[in-house]
């Protein structure tokens, strides 16, 4: 995994809430067996038509911002299902960092798995980004250390995040090497299990 | 944190599992961890990669489903026309086999839904862990077992450790109670809870269901309650399990016998809320109260009783509201103020893992039967599982529906994701069975109503979404 230190980059507005994991990659894109290369279906039924012409209205669509790195949206982004496709397309179009008011729980715990950094404002905060990406400068800085986003304008907003998330993003540190450090303990409850619920042991 | 209180049945299984704690994090062991072709390759790859190996083969078990063909089961994967799907399939098994795991491949009697498959099977136990890359997952959380879906990073986490990292969610509490009226059950309920908490309602909590409304449900109709947990943003819904679990779980593959089934259920009756626990948060409603329900729009918390009207996006409460309203009635071809039983429709489909077990199926033939689907709309029933379809042909069901002008197919996901040959096409509207209404879900353009099996059936045999209770 990648490490997420600092980002400065272009932002996207999409102004719409609960935009589930369907909308951000949609089915027929989960057919692979890789993690990269699911750009192409990012947003596919926002960016391209049936016959798979661009839609030039969409944001991402638009020349401003092609080269997007951060995203600016509503509520309760990521909702639905589980499909962790959903990170891996945001990334590899470029998006680093999503910003909003709230995530849904399986999509924001799998972002942290993918050094995908969601970002959590205040409703009024969230607004005055949306506003200023319209504008001509869009270019946001997410300092995840000092946990700032700082708007086109200079504005600085604060956001949460947890300790051990921040500090293993921070490092682009693997989750399994870590718990494996706690294999003993995995034994010992093993061992445990097995006298207390034989009948969970293979015959 | 509450010291002075008792413990709910949530915190009494997540205690029952931390194995050890990090940096303020759980490693929680998994009793059961349940896989499947589209969201597994990715975690196998990445095992491969770091010469990993798999913890606890015997704690997996594999099905095909997603992706499978609802039809031509038997000519196997190679069968398989979707040539994609079929590498996704060809790689489960490939990878199934290189580590030893279980697997109900397609064309298996035992293959289905994951979620319904891992019931009936009697893998699913109460007090158990249990997780699975679908966020369907919730589904088994009828037996009261902790069960939730994760992501791929995660189906690699637990193959490799057989544990899951987590932070403890908030207790909410949802009561059922009372009796309901005729024609109402677990997926009118369901979509009630949702249509008043909202998709996010549950963000950050397992919830818990309680009340007599909800001890009076099957098994079947527990599992649609717990499935239809993650649609209002919780992971995980419980249900205490009680002797209408027992009843179910006694005697299926996987269960224990014998001594070891006492000793079984001895534990398993550990698993309850103490009377003296508290919850973050609780609501009560009233059974009585709710009416056969659907769905209006593009969210599964757009719900209206089957006697009420598209909403009116002036009447919304902020702009955001109101373009939203406005954006899903313009998807879904309605004008607000219509009564939702104008809205025609194309196809019907009964099934998923939500409503494709046998109670679900019973249901919907009691309103099919001796009666016929209306001109020019096409109608499917798609079996659970394997063994689903063959109990429902035991009963006569395959009959009393093909008989009604239903197509009876093979098991699968079908229609509930489109990730199969079973899609909506552009502009179709379906009177559906599954989880989702999302723009896209069932095809592109397709238009979704979630509803009950016996709605689904009354619409495929009115040709418009029906009020079940005119054809009791």
């Amino acid at each position: 995994m990648e490490a997420f230190t600092r980002l400065d980059a272009p932002a996207a507005p999409l102004p719409l809430s609960n935009i589930d994991t369907d909308q951000i990659i949609p089915k027929q894109f989960l057919k692979t067996v890789e993690r990269t290369g699911l750009a192409k279906g990012l947003f596919y039924e926002y960016r391209f038509d049936e016959q798979g012409v661009e839609k030039p209205d969409f944001v991402l669509n638009q020349p401003a911002y092609k080269g997007a790195g951060v995203l600016i949206t509503g509520d309760n982004f990521g909702c639905g299902s589980s499909r962790e496709h959903a990170p891996w397309a945001l990334l590899d179009f470029g998006i680093k960092a999503v910003v909003s008011t709230s995530f849904a729980d399986i999509f924001y715990n799998n972002c942290f798995q993918n050094g995908l950094l969601p970002v959590v404002l205040k409703a009024e905060q969230v607004a005055q980004l949306m506003d200023e990406a319209r504008g001509g400068n869009h270019v946001v800085s997410i300092d995840l250390e000092n946990q700032t986003v700082t708007s086109p304008s200079g504005a600085t907003f604060t956001f949460e995040i947890d300790e051990q998330r921040k500090q293993k993003m921070l490092q682009g540190l693997d989750a399994i090497g870590e718990t494996l450090i706690a294999a003993p303990s995995i034994d010992l409850y093993e061992q445990k299990r097995a006298l207390d619920r034989p009948w969970l042991e293979r015959a | 944190m509450r010291p002075m209180s008792g413990k709910t049945l949530y915190d009494k299984i997540w205690d029952a599992h931390v194995v050890d704690t990090q940096d303020g994090e759980a490693i929680l062991y998994i009793d059961l961890h349940l896989i499947h072709e589209v969201t597994t390759p990715q975690a196998f790859a990445g095992l491969r990669a770091n010469r990993r190996a798999v913890r606890r083969p015997d704690r997996t078990l594999a099905v095909a489903d997603h992706n499978v063909p609802t039809e031509g089961q038997a000519l196997g994967v190679d069968a398989v026309a979707d040539l994609e799907a079929r590498l996704q399939l060809q790689t489960l098994g490939k990878n199934v086999e290189e580590y030893g795991i279980e697997y109900f491949p397609m064309g298996d009697i035992r293959n289905g839904i994951v979620h319904v498959v891992g019931p009936e099977q009697g893998r699913t136990q109460p007090g158990m862990t249990i997780v699975c890359g679908d966020s369907h997952t919730s589904t088994h959380g009828a037996f009261g077992a902790l069960a939730h879906g994760i992501g791929t990073s995660e189906v690699e986490h637990v193959l490799a450790t057989q544990t899951l990292r987590q932070k403890k969610a908030r207790n909410f509490r949802v009561r059922i109670e009372g009796e309901p009226a005729l024609g109402v059950g677990a997926k009118d309920y369901a979509l009630a809870v949702i249509g008043q908490i909202g998709t996010a309602g549950g963000t950050g909590y397992v919830i818990e269901y309680a009340g007599s409304a909800v001890r009076a449900l099957s098994m079947e109709g527990r599992m649609t309650l717990c499935n239809l947990t993650i649609e209002g943003g919780a992971r995980a819904g419980l249900i205490a399990p009680d002797d209408t679990t027992f009843d179910y779980l006694k005697g299926r593959p996987a269960t224990p016998k014998g001594g070891a089934w006492e000793m079984a259920l001895a534990y398993w009756k550990t698993f309850f809320t103490d009377d003296d626990a508290v919850f973050d948060r609780e609501i009560v409603l009233d059974a009585a109260q709710i009416a056969p329900t659907v769905t209006w729009g593009t969210s599964p918390e757009d719900v209206v009783a089957i006697t009420g009207t598209v909403p009116d996006p002036a009447a919304a409460e902020t702009p955001d509201k109101r373009a939203s309203v406005e954006r899903a009635l313009d998807y879904m071809g309605l004008t607000a103020g219509q009564p939702i039983t104008e809205a025609k429709v194309d196809v019907v489909f009964i099934g998923s893992c939500t409503n494709s077990r046998i109670e679900d199926l019973r249901s919907a033939a009691k309103i099919a039967e001796g009666r016929q689907v209306a001109a020019g709309v096409r109608a499917m029933v798609v079996p659970g599982s394997g063994l689903v379809s063959a109990q429902a042909e035991e009963e006569g069901l395959d009959q009393i529906f093909k008989a009604a002008g239903f197509e009876w197919r093979e098991p699968g996901c079908s229609m509930c994701l489109g990730m199969n040959p079973d899609k909506l096409t552009s502009g179709q509207r379906c009177a559906s069975t599954s989880n989702r209404n999302f723009e896209g879900r069932q095809g592109r353009g397709g238009r979704t109503h979630l509803m009950s099996p016996a709605m689904a059936a009354a619409a495929a045999i009115a040709g418009h979404i029906a009020d079940v209770r005119d054809f009791l």
